[in-house]
């Protein structure tokens, strides 16, 4: 069998193990992935020999955990080619970067009857929280729509975004459709209106090589735990010249620059920012996944994906009674594929993959207006990382050709067989 | 192996209650409603009973959702229809118990009857809830009514 993208898959102990009697074949790397040893170890690393609290103490320990941690800040910097370490900010999440955007920043900018720009096909974290600022402000909450392919409509875009917006964020890449959205072009016409971009990085960073600086965003936000780091890390990028002005969420320690009894003032971007003893461990572990996707190379990884896409969304479309939503362009769709088989619930379809050992999602995923926008309830996702294999897709092809059989035929006939 | 363990799931008597189900519709001057939805999956029950007398005189159900999910509501309104209040909080509570792995008693599983069935859903455990939606809308129901 394959080993993946460089026999990568070797280097991630997780997948080798047998699920419900078969060997596991994990797909559901939009919800998060899978960890290399390389990361694991350098948490170990950093808790059997270098754990401290950062930017405090004056002791070695200190001294190291502080230089690791900043360091992990400048590698990420590198990585979506962000001008300075002064402009990544350390989060929870993506959704926590989104948060802080527009809580912060997004209702401070918001005034009532202006307009925030979203679209169909984003993630709650960014939806929500922008039905908050439009909430708080007075102002409108739009929706650029879809086109029959499920792309982004970019002549929707240019109508809805007008002089009255002060913000648009829109996913860099969809956790439902499979598509990539062309955030380049849209911060242009934000701009032409003299409105923020905001892009959600979550779906596209750990695939493609991201440069917020070409992109002219003016924030981007993204999560470790979906490229390799473990849960609780995440990244907020702004322009350095945005988080000057921005006022920080939290407050208390680390943040601060002076303290008296009345009032405060901060350090300076990104510290001031991050209250509080941050996730250390996680940053730098974060720090050790970019280097081992760097090793791999973002322009390898995406060909990677692109030839299991190329494989396996042609065959997939072929199934009967199946549909699959986004573009069944292979060239135009990601390693996200999301689909439903006609008279099957997705969690039905599910349980079935399951019993094959097969790891995929099934639900909203946190998508209800896109849902309701495509008039469906839940769909089942598949979705690729670097060290699936063309084995494992056709595993997954044969595999809904087997859950379907049993729900066409009812349970009689595989009784029989057993 | 595979996909032989579905049959565990989906015994014939679930698969024939998902694709026709007993009660399905809304009820004529129902005593109480309650709609409940599972926002992990967007399954929606609406359950509707009419109460007579201290006795589920009617009951009935609407709204989408898996095989499950649609079964187990199905089977419920089957064992419910013409039960009092009293023993019909008792066979939710045992089918609650039931669906988690518990055991119940052999007079409790034979009034659940089919819906007992329900109850290899225990070594499933990413599909309790989807067994439980009609069950736990129905409680609530019902504590309303003997409230009331």
């Amino acid at each position: 069998m394959s080993k993946g993208l460089n026999d990568s898959r070797t280097d991630f102990p997780i997948l080798d193990q047998e699920v419900n009697g078969e060997p596991l074949v994990y797909l559901d790397n939009a919800a998060t992935t899978q960890k290399p040893v390389s990361v694991l170890q350098t948490i170990m690393h950093y808790y059997e020999h270098d754990n401290a609290n950062v930017h405090r103490g004056v002791h070695t320990l200190a001294e190291r955990a502080t230089e690791q941690f900043e360091a992990a800040r400048d590698k990420v910097a590198a990585f979506i080619n962000a001008p300075s370490r002064k402009t990544i900010v350390y989060t929870r999440s993506t959704t926590e970067s989104l948060n802080w955007i527009a809580s912060s920043f997004g209702n401070a900018m918001v005034n009532e009857g202006d307009e925030i720009v979203i679209s169909e096909l984003e993630h709650h974290s960014n939806v929500v929280p922008w039905q908050q600022v439009a909430k708080n402000q007075h102002a409108t909450l739009k929706y650029i729509g879809l086109t029959a392919d499920g792309e982004l409509d970019m002549d929707d875009a240019r109508k809805q975004i007008t002089d009255k917006t002060k913000i648009v964020a829109i996913a860099h890449a969809s956790n439902v459709m499979g598509v990539v959205n062309p955030i380049k072009e849209l911060a242009q016409l934000a701009h032409a209106h003299n409105a923020y971009m905001v892009a959600d990085g979550a779906q596209s960073t750990p695939h493609l090589k991201v440069d917020v600086q070409d992109l002219d965003v003016d924030f981007y936000a993204f999560s470790g735990h979906k490229m390799l780091a473990p849960t609780g890390i995440g990244i907020l990028y702004g322009k350095p010249e945005i988080l000057d002005e921005m006022e920080p969420t939290q407050f208390g320690g680390e943040m601060i620059n002076e303290v008296h009894e009345q009032a405060a003032d901060w350090k300076e971007s990104p510290w001031k920012f991050e209250a509080g003893t941050p996730n250390i461990s996680g940053a730098i572990a974060l720090g050790s996944a970019i280097d081992y996707l760097n090793n791999l190379g973002m322009d390898n990884i995406s060909a990677y994906e692109q030839e299991l896409v190329d494989y396996t969304l042609p065959k997939l479309t072929q199934i009967d009674g199946i549909t699959v939503y986004g573009p069944h362009d292979p060239a135009k769709h990601t390693g996200v594929l999301s689909f439903n088989l006609e008279g099957l619930h997705p969690h039905d379809v599910a349980t079935g993959l399951d019993m094959d050992g097969i790891a995929v999602r099934a639900g909203h995923h946190c998508a209800q207006p896109l849902m309701e926008y495509l008039s469906c309830e839940a769909t089942c996702r598949a979705s690729f990382y670097f060290y699936n294999t063309k084995e494992e897709a056709d595993r997954l092809l044969d595999a809904l050709n087997e859950v379907k059989e049993f729900f066409a035929n009812g349970t009689s006939k595989a009784e029989r067989t057993v | 192996m595979g996909l032989a363990k579905l049959n565990e799931l989906y015994k014939t008597v679930i698969i024939d209650n998902a694709n026709y189900p007993r009660h399905k519709g809304q009820i004529a001057d129902p005593t109480g409603e309650m709609q409940l939805k599972n926002p992990t999956c967007g399954d929606l029950i609406k359950v509707s009973v009419k109460v007579d007398d201290g006795k589920i005189a009617d009951v009935g159900f609407t709204g989408s959702g898996c095989t499950i999910s649609q079964a187990s509501a199905s089977l419920m309104t089957t064992v419910l229809m013409g039960k009092d209040v009293k023993t019909a909080r008792r066979l939710i509570l045992a089918f609650s118990k039931l669906i988690s792995g518990g055991d119940i008693d052999d007079e409790d599983e034979e009034l659940l009857g089919d819906a007992a069935i329900v109850g290899s859903v225990a070594e499933f455990p990413t599909r309790i809830k989807c067994a439980a939606l009609a069950w736990h809308a129905m409680d609530e129901v019902l504590d309303k009514t003997q409230k009331s």
